[in-house]
């Protein structure tokens, strides 16, 4: 304390006049310390309920349906998928992409999705000798038996209350397991934090009311985001009108992003 | 749009890039856009081929003290600190590969339990403490308390520390070191099974990978687990008998015959796979066959099958005494050890590749079955070729040291107090 004093005195003026403002601000951080510790008490509670905007997660169970009919491969969803999620632009990072198929008539099955379909499609050379062709956009299916949560060795990647699989880039170490247990290329390492990266149905989005990016940008209403199984939802009604299929069922991950119209060449 | 720098490590993101730009090129047929970037590289190729060599050079040296097999009793030592200097690097490859390894103990401090690969480092911690210290020390402590006595300087301090306290060589105690030793090599074979068979369970447990998912995995990495084990301590053994110049044959012909056992039960297994993947023609088949004749064909089919397995199979059951004392080509012993020394290199290629095929293997083909990637192989950086290698030495490195702290060797282990350290 004495030595603080001697350094006060030898203080240029202007800064002596700084010295009252010092002790008034420590006066009112005491004061203000009840509030510090209500705000400590109330943070968990509030993030509970999310960004504080009285979101309850256990009121929602999420999950997405696509109209394969609908899809006109327009890529729009990639690319808004990347701007919303800040997505390296590189063509090897992806947390949805849209795949084009090409059934020839001679039974063969041509796939491409060229920068995950963000610049459209080649137009095909000739309509000959092609059976049909239809767009799939593929996501994170957000599984409710997910392979990821389970194999991830510090449980960074975990489902939520509302039935989004997340990853905890905090947590996250980075050995990639769960990359290679997810069945349908829905993950990657981010170049620049090493750690997971998926779709999260733009969690950041949802929670304060919104859809998800690619569902928002969507010109032709391919993507339905909803709620599974409740009964006013666009997704219920959706399910209810379409034969819905889901990718790789027998792996038994039970997905939550819901097909319709699609067909069986589709992997 | 991002930094252009690795987070943490200061490395550009473009020399990856290059390198996944040059691998989209090199593409056949569809992969999901995720799938450019191969996750798993060389580094992911050492674990599990370290983790074997630990388990297969322990197994053996259980034989000694389980099963009484006499004969392999001068690589009893060896084998047990050749298991322990390639245990204490196994875990470096993983670390070195994680994005975030600073945060490698958050596995110990919240592990997820369902997670296969939360339990590497207990059934680690398990097998380093539990069985191989331990039973080295149980196995060196006589031996420790005579060396210090007759000791003078650095040398003497390091094996009374190592003793740790424990200095009485009472027929009692050394009765009870005995008893110890047993104890901890009949709870040490289960637990290298755990070991590596737990290796093999992250691999076969990915139900996503048509080419891992198989019951078979572990077992199959058990088995040429106690191939590459046995192979290594007979290249050791042959090694340092020669420099030493106290080789002995009995013990090597003996090595090369279990050589050969375990090299049957790991080739029966490995054709049972084939041939169950092969009957079953499950939805994978054609992409696997492909990946097999297009992509594997010199790692599986040459290496892995016929350099690494046919070839030693047919000489060990030519030379080494397999049915009975002798084998059914005599040959005089300079030969034979030639032979085994080449069997035994063989069969080290054999089973890297072996590694090398599941791991590498396992990602060269998209999981949309449509398509196959390229793994391009990094020379310098932490994934390299050159850093591979040095994790290879490594082992050998500490092994030198582990040789010249507990001498393995018979000799050397002495009984009555009468010379001092001769040197080795």
């Amino acid at each position: 304390m004495s030595a603080e004093e001697t350094h006060q005195s030898k203080l240029p003026p202007a800064q002596e006049e700084d010295a009252p403002d010092r002790r008034e601000f420590l006066k009112q951080c005491l004061l203000a310390s009840p509030l510090l510790v209500a705000v400590v008490r109330i943070a968990p509670t509030e993030a509970e309920g999310a960004q504080g905007n009285g979101y309850q997660p256990e009121e929602h169970h999420y999950g997405m349906g696509i109209d394969v009919n609908k899809c006109i491969g327009c890529g729009r969803c990639a690319d808004a998928c990347k701007t919303e999620n800040d997505v390296p632009r590189e063509p090897f990072y992806f947390r949805t992409w849209v795949e084009r198929y090409i059934i020839t008539t001679e039974g063969q099955t041509q796939v491409t999705s060229p920068n995950g379909g963000i610049e459209g499609f080649p137009t095909p050379a000739s309509e000959r000798g092609i059976l049909r062709t239809f767009f799939v956009p593929k996501l994170c299916n957000h599984c409710a038996n997910p392979p990821c949560v389970q194999v991830c060795p510090v449980g960074a990647t975990f489902i939520t209350r509302d039935g989004v699989v997340l990853v905890d880039t905090d947590y996250c170490i980075g050995c990639r397991y769960c990359i290679q247990a997810c069945p349908y290329g829905a993950r990657f390492l981010h170049p620049t934090t090493r750690t997971a990266e998926k779709c999260t149905f733009c969690y950041h989005r949802v929670v304060n009311g919104k859809v998800p990016a690619c569902v928002e940008v969507c010109p032709t209403g391919a993507r339905i985001f909803g709620e599974v199984g409740a009964q006013s939802s666009p997704l219920n009604r959706f399910t209810r009108f379409n034969t819905i299929q889901v990718l790789k069922s027998h792996l038994n991950t039970e997905p939550k992003v819901y097909y319709a119209n699609m067909d069986g060449e589709v992997r | 749009m991002y930094k252009s720098t690795i987070r943490g490590t200061g490395l550009a993101v473009e020399p990856l890039n290059e390198q996944l730009y040059a691998v989209l090129q090199a593409v056949q047929g569809y992969i999901y856009p995720n799938e450019v970037e191969l996750q798993w590289g060389l580094l992911i190729v050492l674990y599990p081929y370290l983790t074997g060599l630990v388990a297969g050079a322990f197994i053996l040296a259980s034989l000694e003290k389980v099963f009484n097999v006499k004969e392999i009793e001068p690589t009893y030592r060896l084998a047990m600190l050749t298991a322990l200097a390639f245990l204490l690097v196994a875990p470096l490859p993983l670390q070195l590969h994680l994005g975030h390894p600073e945060r490698s103990f958050e596995i110990f401090l919240t592990p997820n339990l369902h997670s296969a690969m939360a339990m590497f480092g207990f059934v680690y911690a398990w097998y380093l403490m539990v069985v191989l210290l331990l039973e080295i020390w149980f196995d060196y402590r006589k031996d420790l308390v005579l060396w210090a006595r007759q000791e003078r300087g650095l040398r003497k301090w390091i094996h009374l520390a190592l003793t740790l306290g424990a200095t009485d060589i009472s027929e009692r105690a050394v009765a009870f070191d005995r008893k110890a030793v047993r104890v901890v090599t009949l709870i040490g074979i289960p637990s290298a099974f755990l070991l590596h068979g737990y290796v093999g369970f992250i691999f076969g447990s990915v139900k996503a990978n048509p080419w891992w998912s198989s019951v078979l995995i572990p077992i199959v990495f058990l088995f040429s687990a106690m191939v590459s084990g046995i192979a290594l301590v007979l290249v050791l053994y042959l090694f340092t008998g020669l420099v030493r110049r106290s080789l002995d044959m009995a013990c090597l012909d003996k090595l090369a015959a279990f050589l050969f056992y375990a090299l049957v039960v790991d080739f029966s297994l490995e054709i049972l796979d084939f041939i169950h993947r092969l009957y079953e023609a499950e939805e994978s088949i054609s992409i696997l066959s492909q990946l097999i004749s297009n992509r594997l064909f010199l790692s599986l089919v040459v290496l892995q099958a016929l350099l690494g397995t046919v070839l030693p199979l047919a000489c060990l059951l030519l030379v080494s005494p397999v049915f009975t004392g002798r084998g059914i080509l005599q040959l005089p012993g300079e030969l034979r050890r030639l032979l085994y020394l080449g069997c035994a290199v063989l069969i080290q290629v054999g089973i890297f590749s072996t590694r090398w095929n599941v791991v590498i293997g396992g990602q060269l083909f998209s999981k949309s079955l449509r398509g196959l990637t390229v793994y391009k192989m990094e020379l310098l950086g932490m994934e390299g070729f050159f850093m591979s290698v040095l994790l290879l030495l490594l082992p050998l490195g500490i092994l030198y040291v582990l040789v010249k702290i507990l001498p393995p060797w018979k000799e050397e282990a002495v009984t009555a107090p009468s010379v001092g350290y001769a040197g080795d």
